[in-house]
């Protein structure tokens, strides 16, 4: 079974307000404990290596389409930059 | 041989123990311009080289084993003794000694921050010999092997002889080795190189280790106080104590605690190494584990007995055999303490090793079967590589983002059995099944008295098993055995807890035996083991080996399992001794020399 990526949640809108909603009044460090215990809580219901592994390159992926990513970033001279 | 003096009585302080230097006469032969070959030196008497020394003495190969001083290991170092070494060590004939004299453990606690986050059995189903850990100083063990290798005449152990030199020849090695007599020239047709992680063999052969070295230091201390606690792993992740940290506790014989304090990469090793800076930090580690345990947070008198500060790499030699040289124990690999897997993999290799290399002396096997010791060896060391460092990298975060996955999953242990499988307060040495699985052990009777399985194997010798009749049954129906034997329940038959499956009727399934064992010259002929009824009474080995009537196991002299054929033929039994003794490699590979 491949990661789904097409839409899948029973109700996509309730489970964002859901997440913003269970960060709501944390800290970052405390936000960022919470996302932690998130993904290892859902990880581990997914268990499937091979789907995590996929979902784990999704991620970095989108990250590097949307902004101009770090490792292309590199290959300029970073002194230019400074 | 020598006739040794130094053979002690139990009460020996084998801490102060010196071995002294004797001349041998191979010394005088190169006085005479005559230079001494032997069919196998090891280099190192620590436990890997002892072992490996013993293993060959006792298989009728002639060894000699040098060490460069006369002293056994200082403080208690490799401290845990796991199952599969203890039964390598019953083989040698030390294995009780180390129970008798040690501290038997099988469970562990994890704690984070100020509570107990779970607890484990590493060795949960009864019907085993050996715990699955003995805590014991590493200089007893040696000791105990010591007196092991100066009752076997073929054992030639000398102190104060350090290898200087090392030149790999056509057939054969030059050893160069210094004494307080001067240096002499030893030939060797093989040395297994067991001196350790900054082995002398090593560099002067030009080889080296390559891995990863850890930026971080770790105060260990033995310290001798009359604490309450149980025979028991205790591991802190962050504790009010030492915060920021980890913290590991172990009991070991004597009276004596072995507490092993994460300092971090800035901590100065000569200043935590004062006594004035460990009893504090020892002080404090018992008031709070006392108050832990639900004491009153008394602190017993603490004597420091032993105290080392230290660094680490995870790395090993590409190959673990270089010619007629093989590589064995720290030697060939090193590992994070995390797990126990340091000694515990060396005997190991000493146990891979020993069997092939008397097999190759004795002419039964060609050389190839060293490549198979090599690539065995580095299999297993991969894996215990690949465990030291994860459990490295839980325990010492080396990000802050490595650090908030590391805490949410000891959070989630508290409440989720998930979490409690990701905590990697180092994972526990067991042998590796890369290239078959070491034989289970099983109780088995024996003559009419209770005996063990791996109790039956002989010296250099395979072992087969012979299933002659099938598991107890019960109604026809395979009878699995209870919880209490940690085997779980088979589908479609449960048992009630605690009813033995002795002494039951037998079912209708069909018995078959196996047909005539070939006959085998002389050593390669495998020993005979009948598994039934009368010699498994409890039908555990049976299970253990998932046995039909008519399956003959083959076990090799290191007790690993290396066939499993259903009514074998004379032909196909003698072609599953020739496959693990490298014999059609061999013919592969040379098919001259045939």
């Amino acid at each position: 079974m491949p990661l789904i990526t097409s839409p899948h949640f029973d109700a996509g809108d309730d489970f964002y307000e859901a997440l913003l909603a269970a960060h709501q009044g944390l800290d970052p460090a405390q936000s960022h404990a919470f996302n932690a215990r998130l993904i290892l809580l859902l990880a581990n219901h997914i268990g499937r290596q091979d789907v995590l592994l996929e979902a784990l390159s999704a991620a970095a992926r989108s990250t590097s389409s949307e902004a101009p990513p770090a490792g292309a970033a590199s290959h300029e001279d970073p002194h230019e930059r400074t | 041989m020598n006739a040794n003096p130094t053979v002690v009585s139990p009460e020996v302080d084998y801490q102060r123990i010196v071995y002294p230097y004797r001349r041998s006469a191979d010394q005088d032969a190169h006085a005479r311009g005559d230079v001494a070959r032997h069919p196998v030196v090891v280099v190192g008497a620590g436990p890997v080289g002892l072992c490996a020394a013993i293993d060959l003495a006792l298989q009728g190969v002639p060894v000699v084993l040098l060490n460069n001083d006369g002293r056994l290991s200082v403080g208690s170092r490799a401290l845990c003794f796991a199952k599969r070494t203890l039964e390598i060590l019953d083989r040698l004939g030390c294995g009780q000694r180390l129970v008798d004299k040690g501290v038997s453990w099988g469970v562990g606690r994890v704690f984070f921050r100020d509570a107990q986050v779970y607890q484990f059995d590493l060795l949960a189903e009864s019907g085993h010999q050996r715990p699955a850990f003995v805590n014991l100083q590493q200089y007893y063990v040696e000791g105990f092997l010591v007196e092991r290798a100066l009752e076997l005449p073929l054992l030639d152990l000398r102190w104060h002889h350090g290898v200087t030199g090392v030149e790999s020849r056509d057939d054969h090695v030059a050893l160069t080795v210094e004494t307080p007599d001067g240096p002499y020239t030893l030939l060797a047709d093989h040395v297994v190189a067991c001196d350790g992680a900054r082995s002398t063999v090593r560099r002067l052969i030009g080889q080296e280790s390559h891995g990863r070295t850890f930026q971080d230091r770790f105060l260990i201390a033995d310290v001798r106080m009359n604490a309450p606690f149980p025979a028991e792993r205790w591991f802190w992740f962050d504790p009010p104590f030492h915060p920021g940290q980890s913290v590991l506790l172990h009991r070991q014989p004597d009276g004596v605690w072995r507490i092993d304090f994460q300092l971090g990469w800035e901590a100065d090793p000569e200043l935590e190494k004062r006594p004035e800076r460990i009893l504090p930090r020892v002080r404090t580690l018992m008031r709070e584990a006392s108050r832990a345990a639900g004491g009153d947070g008394a602190v017993p008198d603490i004597e420091l007995v032993w105290a080392s500060v230290y660094t680490f790499a995870c790395m090993r030699m590409d190959s673990f055999r270089h010619g007629r040289i093989l590589f064995a124990g720290d030697a060939a690999h090193g590992v994070s303490p995390f797990g126990a897997r340091g000694a515990n993999s060396g005997i190991q290799d000493a146990d891979n090793l020993a069997w092939k290399l008397a097999a190759v002396v004795q002419g039964r096997a060609p050389l190839a079967l060293l490549d198979g010791y090599a690539r065995e060896r580095e299999l297993a060391a991969d894996e215990n590589l690949l465990h030291s460092t994860r459990s490295t990298d839980f325990i010492t975060p080396k990000s802050e983002i490595s650090r908030v996955f590391r805490d949410a999953t000891l959070t989630l242990a508290k409440d989720f059995d998930f979490a409690r499988r990701l905590v990697n307060s180092g994972r526990l040495s067991v042998p590796t099944t890369q290239y078959g699985q070491p034989a289970p052990d099983a109780p088995i009777r024996i003559d009419g008295h209770d005996d063990w399985l791996l109790r039956q194997m002989r010296p250099g010798r395979f072992t087969a098993l012979v299933f002659d009749t099938p598991p107890p049954t019960k109604g026809g129906q395979r009878v699995s055995l209870g919880p209490e034997w940690g085997l779980g329940v088979q589908e479609g038959s449960p048992m009630p807890r605690g009813e033995p499956a002795l002494g039951l009727p037998q079912g209708d399934v069909e018995v078959r035996p196996p047909r005539e064992l070939p006959h085998l010259p002389h050593e390669d002929e495998p020993v005979l083991l009948r598994i039934n009824d009368a010699s498994d009474p409890h039908g555990l080995v049976r299970a253990r080996y998932d046995a039909e009537p008519g399956l003959v196991v083959l076990l090799r002299p290191d007790q690993h399992v290396c066939a499993r054929l259903h009514h074998p033929t004379a032909a196909e039994l003698h072609s599953a001794m020739r496959r693990a003794l490298a014999h059609d490699v061999a013919l592969e590979e040379t098919p001259a020399c045939r």
